[in-house]
């Protein structure tokens, strides 16, 4: 790693005098608690509408209606895993089509690329369900036990009356809060009023039962206890970050130009020949990740912007501009010292390169997801035998057809093989007729075998050295018409007549 | 790579001494809380070896292991899988047995099971001479075609399977057979070559005329009666078309004249006795419904 740059939360910074190391080192190190400060601001207003949205959605999804007719669920959002069904408003998804979750997940990463390169880690300020619910219930606690000093002096002291009640009333909301989270889980995988019926009845399925215990417990400990420990420690994304960041992409920074030197100062003292940083740890106070933003970008800082907010109090009690500490990028300060604008450039290779590939990924997916076809019409050649003679000479091929009908309906289908009527159609299980009919049932797969026999004049006319001819098996739908074809190869003895 | 501990200035953190071209790395404490979710795990890991199997032991002079306090290993498991699975095919050959041919046929959910049943017993049983795509061979009858040399109804392939081809430890086996008439001494050598002109001329092949117009005259007294005026075949005695296109030991000249001189007779087994009844009306509908099954006509249809 490079020097420096590896750092674990709480331990001593540039410009903060190192503490005696104990020889040996301690292998393993006490958490350092931490009491958020309330802030106020922009930034803090722009993190409690993002909760309200993100929590809003994931909330209230599961219990949004679409009709998709008779047989099928009504849920908008729903994960089918029994049926093996993806339903998501107007798109559904059979296993076959995974490839479609693949697209949202590769999207989901591209669009992560891109934030980070033009923002930093602001999916991990605002949008990261650990942000959020971290935040939510640092909220629950600041309401029961009051702000920083209060948490503070309540930590310290034994445990009295007061602080178990303060503390069973703050746990006992968290639970609350983790119950509705892990319960709001499981109702993406069934129909939700049904199945919250069936939870509170306790006639639900174990898996869902499971499924809400853990996620209760993960909700719970994450979001109560580890919060900055998980962002620090366990999330992979804050080493990833790293490597996405470059001169111009904005983060949250200290200007130390502008806030250095440092120092307490009184009202009236005169501002010249200082910086404008009072050194009062509002911001450090503030801080959801323990850390001082003056130490400059760290592993542990998630961007959250709450010390903008903080320091922007302080600046305006003591009269200075605001944004003493700003997003900004790496490349703004030296512009400063050496009196050019700080450029601001959005549009960089990077930037392109990942709008281009979002670009081109939703392209594709929005184009497959517009064609895409409620048949499928897949055919499987024979193997063995590749061919039958028969006793007039003719040949005859075998075929398995596999026909997923996807629409909500029966279907009727008509066989035949576009452009040779001379083709005699047989099957073991629909009987013997120039034109072969099946159903398909509703949001279903059959699987109907296919004999296809040709005569000999038929062959030597169309087929290749090999003995190959290219035939097309139709499937016509009786009632619509529509006509879905599937290109396909007749095997023949070859031209030499084996 | 040195292993003196030194202190980063930066940061003023001891460093591990490790030193890769200049770059170092600070020696970290791990949280706490991690090395507690450490030991637990270590402790979840004894509680799996009490609850699971998990260790081998030598016992009674073989390896065993330990059962566990569960009480219940996943071999268990599938062996209690495999059992059900077993019942539930005897009931599913139960039901084989008692139904007869067309009803099996006419009820999707007995023909699936039978076709799955014959399939798997074709590959045991059958594919060793007939292939294992059932397309048999040189004296092997392909059994996708349309060409049956005893019949293709289901009836027909059932007795078929059932009492076998010219097996004699079965009585009601299919007995007939091509005689080695040049061998024999049932024809001269000039009269074989004949036949085998006319045979060949069925099939518009023949190369000499006038040889073949003699050999017709050899078949109406030598064969006809077996394989029919009209060289067509008769199932009831195996006799194979001879008109089609579909030859058991090869259409060349020389196969054909091989047969004639020297006789043919295959045999088949009879898998009565050796195969319970319930496979033997699955591997009938399996061939029959190989692409060459033949419909029972309708006076026949009532058996
Ligand atoms: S340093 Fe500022 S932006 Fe970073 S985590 Fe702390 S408060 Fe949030
Ligand atoms: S809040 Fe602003 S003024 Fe106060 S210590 Fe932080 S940077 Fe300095």
């Amino acid at each position: 790693m490079a020097r420096g740059s590896a750092q674990a939360g709480g331990m001593p910074r540039r410009g903060s005098p190192a503490p005696p190391q104990p020889n040996p080192p301690k292998l393993y190190a006490p958490r350092r608690k931490i009491h958020p400060k309330r802030v106020n601001g922009t930034f803090r207003r722009i993190k409690w509408a993002v909760m309200v949205v993100t929590l809003g959605i994931y909330y209230v999804t599961p219990w949004l209606r679409w009709d998709r007719g008779p047989g099928a669920p009504d849920q908008a959002v729903l994960l089918d895993l029994p049926h093996r069904r993806f339903y998501f408003f107007f798109i559904e998804i059979w296993p076959q089509e995974v490839y479609y979750l693949t697209g949202l997940l590769i999207l989901a990463a591209l669009a992560l690329f891109l934030a980070t390169a033009l923002f930093g880690r602001v999916w991990c300020g605002y949008s990261c369900p650990q942000t959020v619910w971290t935040d939510l219930f640092i909220y629950v606690e600041r309401l029961v036990q009051g702000d920083r000093n209060k948490r503070i002096r309540l930590d310290r002291a034994p445990w009295t009356l007061e602080k178990i009640w303060k503390r069973g009333l703050t746990y006992a909301i968290w639970l609350l809060i983790s119950v509705a989270t892990g319960g709001a889980w499981v109702f993406y995988f069934a129909d939700a009023p049904t199945l919250a019926r069936a939870l509170v009845d306790g006639a639900a399925p174990p898996a869902a039962y499971i499924s809400v215990a853990a996620f209760t417990f993960t909700t719970f400990t994450l979001g109560g206890f580890l919060r900055e420990q998980v962002c620090t420690y366990m999330c992979p994304w804050p080493r990833i970050q790293g490597a996405m960041f470059d001169a111009d992409t904005f983060l949250v920074s200290y200007r130390a130009d502008r806030g250095e030197p440092r120092g307490p100062h009184k009202k009236g003292e005169p501002w010249e020949g200082r910086g404008d940083c009072i050194d009062c740890g509002a911001c450090v106070a503030a801080c959801p990740a323990g850390i001082d933003i003056r130490d400059g970008p760290q592993l542990e800082c998630i961007q959250c912007a709450l010390c903008i907010d903080a320091c922007d109090q302080i600046m305006d009690r003591v009269g200075r501009p605001r944004r003493l500490i700003a997003y900004e990028t790496l490349s703004m300060p030296a512009a400063r010292e050496s009196g050019e604008r700080p450029r601001v450039r959005l549009i960089r290779p990077r930037t392109v390169l990942y709008s281009v590939l979002i670009l081109i990924v939703s392209g594709l997916m929005a184009y497959g997801l517009l064609t895409r076809s409620d048949l499928d019409l897949n055919v499987l050649h024979d193997r063995n035998p590749l061919f039958v003679r028969l006793s007039d000479g003719s040949i005859r091929n075998g075929y398995t057809l596999k026909v997923l009908n996807k629409a909500h309906h029966l279907r009727r289908f008509e066989v035949a093989i576009a452009g040779l009527s001379e083709a005699r159609l047989k099957s073991p299980e629909l009987g013997d007729a120039a034109v072969l009919r099946f159903e398909v049932a509703p949001d279903s797969v059959r699987a109907v075998r296919l004999f296809v026999s040709l005569p000999r004049q038929t062959i030597r006319a169309r087929q290749d050295e090999d003995g190959e001819l290219p035939i097309t098996i139709e499937l016509r739908d009786v009632a619509s018409a529509a006509v879905y074809r599937e290109a396909t190869a007749f095997h023949a003895p070859g031209a030499s007549g084996r | 790579m040195s292993t003196t501990p030194d202190r980063d200035e930066v940061t003023g953190i001891q460093t591990t001494g490790h030193d890769w071209d200049g770059i170092t790395e600070l020696d970290q404490p791990l949280p706490r809380w991690w090395l507690i979710i450490f030991y637990l795990t270590i402790i979840g890991s004894v509680l799996f070896w009490v609850w699971y199997p998990s260790w081998p032991v030598w016992m009674d002079g073989e390896w065993t292991f330990t059962r566990g306090l569960a009480g219940k290993t996943a071999r268990d498991d599938v062996a209690a899988e495999m059992a059900q699975r077993a019942a539930a095919r005897e009931a599913d050959l139960a039901r084989l047995e008692k139904a007869d041919l067309g009803t099996i046929r006419r009820d999707p959910e007995l023909l699936r099971l039978a076709l799955a049943n014959g399939a798997s017993a074709f590959g045991d049983n059958c594919a060793p001479c007939h292939g294992s795509g059932a397309e048999g061979g040189p004296g092997f009858p392909n059994l996708n075609d349309d060409d049956w040399l005893w019949g293709g109804r289901l009836s027909d392939i059932e007795q078929t399977i059932t009492h076998g081809i010219r097996w004699e430890a079965d009585p009601e086996t299919r007995l007939g057979a091509m005689p080695a008439h040049l061998r024999d001494g049932l024809l001269g050598r000039a009269d074989v070559a004949d036949v085998v002109q006319f045979v060949l001329s069925l099939s518009g092949r023949a190369r000499d005329a006038e040889a073949a117009a003699r050999g017709a005259l050899v078949f109406e007294a030598s064969c006809a009666a077996c394989h029919g005026l009209d060289a067509k075949g008769q199932t009831f005695v195996g006799a194979p078309n001879l008109s089609d296109d579909i030859w058991l030991y090869g259409g060349r000249e020389e196969d054909i004249f091989e047969s004639v001189a020297n006789g043919r007779a295959g045999v088949m087994p009879a898998w009565g006795g050796r195969l319970d009844a319930a496979t033997i009306k699955s591997l009938t509908l399996y061939v029959h419904g190989l692409g060459g099954g033949v419909e029972e006509e309708p006076a026949a249809a009532g058996e």
